[in-house]
């Protein structure tokens, strides 16, 4: 970094503490809106306990755990990307991140399943079949008839908060893949130009410095061999928020993700575990 | 350029994979106690095991851990706020 840009980058402002503030102030919204639905939950399964039990004997619990182990691994590998950044090893890094995406595409394949076979079975909010369903249970003695709608009531709550976690992976990964393209920038040629024509360069040679006058590189001496020299530059540029003296961007986008994590800790038992 | 603040705190991979490990230990004991018939106490053991899980998230991955004072004081004014919610709303849904 010359002398020039240094003194740039004194006068470019960041607030790396402001941006991490603003992202959990965020979350803190999101765990409110997510607070909300889990109170529903919450007085819902108190006035209908039984027919919470007969939903929840409809959700696959080993689909449920592989999902949650899917998930958790992925939070491991959000924050070792981090670390990689922190540490500078930027293809450690993208490689952590890219899996971490892998994770959350492979939770909503499960997801897509999972929705898709209750959906053939008729079961969804609003469904006749699903409350016919619902009538038979209470004919068999499944259910007692004052706990018929807690049946109901389980099914729209689970898919509504679980597609509503849902999307929140899906903006997940749309983020990390932002971050992803940013890291991948391949290097660009900034210069080319061909400045020893002359024949008063014989003798010499061509050397690279960085800004302390340490040698990175020299060339051979020119004799008259060298009809003519061609100097490209090839430099990474470091991507804005993604290297190691600020990586507030990876951060927050994982500040994120660890929340869908948070989330879906809490959804797994209160659905998949209650029967 | 005091950009730095965040930085001296680097934890380890271990570390990361040490809570990682923890997480799915957990995730495998909330399985197991959901199979055993305890009542009442299978939603409380489910739950206390969740808010355990989330702390580990919170404090490692999230790195609560490591920020200063006024993101845990933000975050328990969030958790204060969540309980006089669910405090005030079964007030209301018991006594009816």
């Amino acid at each position: 970094m010359s002398a020039h840009a240094a003194e740039l980058a004194v006068h470019e402002h960041k607030d790396y503490t402001g941006a991490k503030i603003g992202m959990w102030m965020f979350l803190f919204t999101e765990v409110l809106l997510f607070g909300g639905l889990f109170l529903l939950y919450a007085v819902y399964r108190a006035e209908y306990p039984q027919g919470f039990h007969q939903g929840g004997l409809h959700l696959d619990v080993f689909l449920g755990a592989i999902n949650t182990i899917i998930l958790l691994t992925s939070s491991l590998t959000m924050a070792l990307s981090i670390a990689a950044i922190q540490r500078g090893q930027k293809g450690l890094a993208i490689f952590f991140l890219s899996f971490t995406i892998l994770c959350g595409a492979t939770f909503m394949v499960n997801k897509y399943f999972e929705w898709s076979k209750k959906i053939h079975h008729k079961i969804y909010p609003g469904s006749e079949a699903l409350a016919k369903y619902v009538d038979n249970m209470v004919e068999e003695g499944k259910v007692p008839p004052q706990q018929k709608s807690g049946v109901l009531l389980f099914f729209s709550l689970y898919y509504l908060m679980t597609g509503l976690h849902g999307l929140h992976v899906l903006v997940g990964m749309i983020a990390m893949a932002f971050i992803l393209r940013k890291l991948l920038k391949q290097p660009f040629v900034h210069h080319r130009w061909n400045p020893f024509q002359k024949q008063e360069l014989q003798g010499c040679r061509l050397v690279l410095e960085d800004p302390n006058g340490q040698t990175i590189w020299k060339s051979e001496t020119f004799d008259e061999t060298v009809k003519h020299v061609d100097v490209e530059f090839q430099y990474y540029p470091a991507p804005k928020h993604v290297h190691p003296d600020d990586y507030v961007a990876l951060e927050n986008t994982g500040l994120y993700w660890h929340l869908v994590d948070l989330i879906w800790i809490f959804l797994f038992p209160l659905f998949y575990l209650i029967s | 350029m005091e950009h730095h603040d965040n930085q001296q705190h680097l934890i380890s991979y271990g570390t990361y994979i040490t809570v990682w490990l923890s997480l799915l230990i957990l995730t495998g004991l909330t399985v197991a106690v959901a199979g055993v018939h305890l009542g009442k106490y299978n939603v409380f053991i489910a739950l206390l095991v969740a808010a355990f899980k989330s702390s580990l998230v919170l404090l490692y991955f999230m790195h609560l851990r490591y920020e200063n004072r006024l993101f845990h004081a933000m975050f328990l004014v969030v958790l204060f706020t969540i309980t006089v919610i669910v405090a005030l709303t079964y007030v209301d849904t018991l006594a009816r």
